[in-house]
Parts: structure tokens; sequence; C-alpha cells
């Protein structure tokens, strides 16, 4: 039995909304680059938006995570001993690790943005053509596989950082790195199969990404009943799941059921036999949109249950 | 390395009366927050950013009357950071703003520290707190600035049952020591040493002499005394089990069109042989 006598940190809203966004963009990268490397030419335009929607996502990453410190200016003592000198790296602190590979992986997120808007013609200066250009062959999937693995790391990592401490429920559960990380690629798979819904090809694609977060969900399912587990070893289940928690967790549980069933693509809303295209079309979008809400939601919620059960 | 120094805290002699709290508050210049009227004489509440001592009473008042030499009433236990030898705060520090001193103790460089407060998620003991005024953690500094001068620290000057000790570690554990042997001999079986060997955290430079087990004063136990990084193994390890699946669910979702991918970049190359 684990008995806690530890104090919270006070990781609140701001926290939340980085844990959210580090959980997108790191799934979008990642999604965007698996479908430019097995899908079909068509997917390309859906790894595009998955390209072109990762790095706004992540400059905002760094913004909350500054706005939350209690010395904003000083953000940069994350990266450079100023103590000591040189640079600071401690590869057993994840909020260390994790620091690092936030600016990398920034590089790469920044990179494939700049490509993709210059191969949709959005840009057109020589800089970003050089960077489509370069960016063609090998070396750029390559890149991209890179950028890809760093986007897991940031989607589940802030898992693994809560486990690394002593509080209670953060520490006593392991298995908060892989919930994060499943629960961003989720998030993702439904953020870009919404995007995506106006593009070429997008029937196809997004059939394609129903059926990886039906796997996610799965995934994330068992993850969740791992993380219940931990908390059952450690004695700390029943703090987890008291008062509104537990009703929270349920709810959790219910966002991975359209996943799990299937739903938000345009097989859905075939049954508009009274309207016409114009009527399904309008159908389509919405139960589209409303899914991807659900959905985020509960990537959302997740996060949030887990940031707050702990502290409160 | 100057000589390693340490606090012994005897609570079978503390008498509760604070004045290590006010000591502390004068030389560092804290105000102290609003006092809190607690179920007890506590007026403090816990360790936190502006204190760094404090006087903790534990009611252990028997509904029955006591026997003659068994009177216990209340355990009164000063707290304060326990300097650890494996400190959790240190280990998590992202900035390396947490240090060892030149005494082995363990000190937030506050020009360095920027308020991540990762260091308060991992301190086992509630040590540490965060100031809104200053935007940085604090806590106990053992008065760095008081050994460099070759002082001894405030709470230790001030305490007038010499509950607080201080001195060289070696010698503060042979007191201790002593201490235990005596209690033990009149019949205190209960009274044991906390974090005098390494099964606290490696050792604590800050260690006490308790009137019962840890638990009672809010003190991880041996089993419980554990480091942050133990879950960094199976957290990762969570992790790249999760991502290959994910990876795997990925190339089964996306891959199976890989065949219409070949044959549509065949068409588009007529050139080359131009068979679909």
């Amino acid at each position: 039995m684990a008995e806690h006598f530890v104090k919270p940190p006070l990781w609140e809203w701001y926290i939340l909304a980085y844990f959210f966004l580090g959980g997108l963009t790191g799934g979008l990268y990642a999604i965007a680059t698996m479908l430019r490397l097995w899908g079909s030419p068509r997917d390309e335009a859906a790894a595009r938006i998955g390209f072109r929607w990762a790095f706004p996502l992540l400059i905002l990453c760094p913004i909350f995570l500054t706005i939350d410190l209690g010395r904003p200016g000083r953000f940069w003592h994350m990266l450079i001993d100023t103590g000591g000198g040189g640079l600071v790296f401690k590869s057993w602190s994840p909020m260390s690790v994790g620091s690092w590979v936030l600016l990398v992986y920034g590089l790469f997120a920044f990179v494939s943005f700049i490509e993709v808007l210059a191969l949709d013609g959005r840009l057109r200066g020589p800089f970003a053509r050089s960077i489509a250009r370069s960016m063609a062959g090998g070396g750029g999937r390559l890149w991209n596989v890179i950028g890809a693995l760093l986007g897991l790391y940031i989607a589940g990592y802030t898992g693994v950082l809560l486990s690394v401490s002593n509080q209670p429920i953060w520490s006593d559960a392991p298995a908060l790195g892989g919930l994060f990380l499943v629960s961003g690629l989720s998030g993702s798979a439904a953020l870009l199969s919404w995007l995506a819904r106006r593009r070429q090809g997008a029937e196809a694609v997004e059939g394609r990404l129903r059926q990886a977060d039906r796997y996610f969900a799965i995934l994330e399912l068992a993850l969740i009943v791992l993380f219940f587990v931990n908390l059952s070893a450690a004695g700390t289940m029943g703090r987890a799941l008291s008062g509104a928690w537990g009703v929270l967790w349920v709810l959790v549980v219910l966002s991975l059921l359209p996943p799990l069933a299937g739903m938000g693509g345009p097989s859905l809303q075939v049954s508009s036999r009274s309207g016409g295209a114009a009527v399904a079309s309008v159908g389509a979008g919405l139960s589209h949109a409303v899914v991807a809400a659900i959905v985020l939601l509960g990537v959302l919620l997740m996060r949030f249950v887990v940031i707050f059960s702990a502290q409160l | 390395m100057a000589t390693e120094v340490g606090f012994f805290t005897d609570t079978s002699v503390c008498i509760g009366c604070k004045a290590c709290e006010v000591a502390c508050k004068e030389w560092n210049q804290l105000k102290g927050n609003t006092p809190a009227f607690l179920d007890s004489f506590d007026n403090t509440g816990k360790l936190d950013d502006q204190n760094w001592r404090h006087v903790a009473f534990y009611d252990k008042v028997p509904d029955a009357p006591m026997t003659t030499g068994n009177g216990q009433a209340w355990l009164m236990f000063s707290d304060v950071c326990k300097h650890c030898k494996q400190a959790s705060c240190m280990e998590v520090c992202p900035t390396n703003a947490i240090v060892r001193t030149e005494f082995n103790t363990v000190f937030i460089r506050q020009d360095v520290c920027n308020g991540c407060r990762d260091c308060i998620s991992a301190c086992p003991f509630g040590v540490i707190g965060f100031s809104e005024v200053t935007g940085t953690a604090h806590k106990c500094t053992f008065c760095y600035d008081r050994l460099q001068n070759g002082m001894m620290p405030a709470c230790a000057k001030a305490c007038p049952t010499q509950s607080i000790q201080f001195g060289p570690l070696d010698e503060l554990q042979k007191r201790a020591d002593a201490r235990l042997a005596v209690l033990r001999k009149q019949g205190n079986t209960q009274a044991q040493l906390y974090g005098r060997d390494d099964s606290v955290y490696g050792g604590l430079n800050a260690f006490f002499l308790l009137m019962d087990k840890p638990e009672t004063y809010g003190l991880p136990n041996a089993d419980n005394a554990v480091l942050p990084r133990r879950n960094n193994r199976p957290g990762y390890l969570g992790m790249l089990v999760t991502a290959a699946l994910g990876v795997v669910a990925g190339l089964v979702a996306f891959r199976e069109r890989g065949e219409m991918r070949r044959a549509e970049e065949a068409l588009k190359r007529p050139d080359k042989g131009g068979r679909v």
C-alpha cells in the first residue's frame, strides 16, 4: 500500500491545455507521417492537413507552459544551466527531456509545416520552395519518421512526467504514459478526419482514419483498465473514483464508444432518403463534427480527471 | 568540502513552544501566513514557502486514564526539510536550481529556479512551497548563510530544550544512538530513529527521534520512501509498447491501399514500361 504525504504542485488549467495540445500535435504529426508512408497518393491531401495543423497546435504548447511558470522570463533555464554553465539535460527527469524534445520536435514540425504550405501553393517564396524540394525524396520521409517519433514522445511523455513524482494516483500508475499517448492518437485521428472532410478523396481517408481510431480506442480502453489495475495495487483506486471523479471516468469511457462503433464517417448518414444530396452532406458534416467533438472532449476530460483528481 | 552537518530533532523532548518557527522566520525574513485555527495548538498547518520549521501536534490523549509512567498525551514534532541524501526534489528539478551544498545540505538556488513546481510534485514529505511573490520554490535552506559564516542554524540556536540539535552529522548520529538507548532502557519501546540509517532516502541529514511509528507523524515508512525516477522505466516502457501497437494499428488501417498506390504511381509514369 502506497501512503502519500506530499503536497500538490498546483498544475492546473495551463498544464491541462498543454497536455491536450501536446497529445494532438504529436498524434497529428505521427498519423500524417503514417498516411504519407503507407497510404495511397490520394491520402497525401489529408497527410498535408495533418502536418499543417501539427505546427500551430505545437506553438501553443510552450506558450501555456511558460505562462504556467512562476517566473515565465526564466523558461530558458530548462535548457541552459544558469548556475553551473552549460546545458541542462537530465535523462531521468521527464520534464528536462520533454523540454528538449519539445524544442527539437518544434523544428521538425516547422519544416514540415513550411513544406506542405509550399506544396499546396500557399507559400511561394524561395525559402519555402527550397524546403519543399529538399523534403521531396527519401530524406524527407526520414525527416517525417523522426518527427513522428518525437511527436509520439510529446503526446505521451506528459503521462510519464506525472508518474515520475510522488503524488498519489500519478506515481501509482506507470500506465499513464501509454494512456496519454494513445489518447493523443485517438483524438488526432478524429480531428484529422474532420479537418480533411472537404478534401479530394476525403471519404476513403475517412474510412481509414475511422478504422485506425477504432484500434486506438480499443488500446485506450485496455490502458484505462491497466491504469486502474495499477491504482488498485497501490490502494489509491478509491481516491481516483471518489465523488464526481468516478462519473467523469465513465464519461471518458463513453467518449470511446463512437470510435469503437466506427461512427463519424460517411457511412453513418446514408439514410437521407427524404432530403436529397444537400441535406445528406449537411448531415454528414454534422455527425462528423459531433463525433470528432466527443472524441476530443474525451481526450481533454481524461487528462482533466487525471490532473485534478490527484491534486484536489 | 566543509564538514557534513545535520539536524538531530529529538521529538521526545520537544515541548511545542515554537521558538524554532519564530527564530526561523526572524532570520530568514519570512512573514508567515495568517494563523490557522486547527484542531490542536498548531496554527501553522504545514511546511511551505513561509514556514520552514513547523511544530506539529499529534493528539494521542487516550479515552481511559493513563497508568503511571506511561503518560503519552501529545506528540510534538518540529518538522523541517529532511535534506535527503537521495533527494526526490533534486532528482526531478529540470533547471538544476536544487543543488547540494558543501555542507551536504539541499539548497534551492533562487536565481535559477523558474517556478515549474516539479520539486513539489516529487517531495515525499510535502516540504517545498511555491511563493506567489517570488514565483519560485522555497524551503529550509539549513540557514546556508549562517553556515557559511560559522554559525548554527537559527532554529537549533533558539530551541530551549535541545530538541533540535545541530552539528557534524556523524557526531549527531552517535548522540542519537545514545539517546535512543536511554529511552529504550526507560521502557519506551516505540521510540525509534528516522533517517539515521540509509533506509529512508539514503539517510537524512535532518533526522529524527520519533516516539511512534513514522506514519503517525505524516512521514513515509521505509517501504514508501521511494524516488520518483522508479517510474521512468515502467512509464517509458508502457509508452513504447503503446506506440508500437499504435503504429501497427496505423499500418493495418492505412497500408492495405498500398497496392492501389503502386498502381496509381505506375499509371503516372507510362514512360517507364507503361504496363500496369
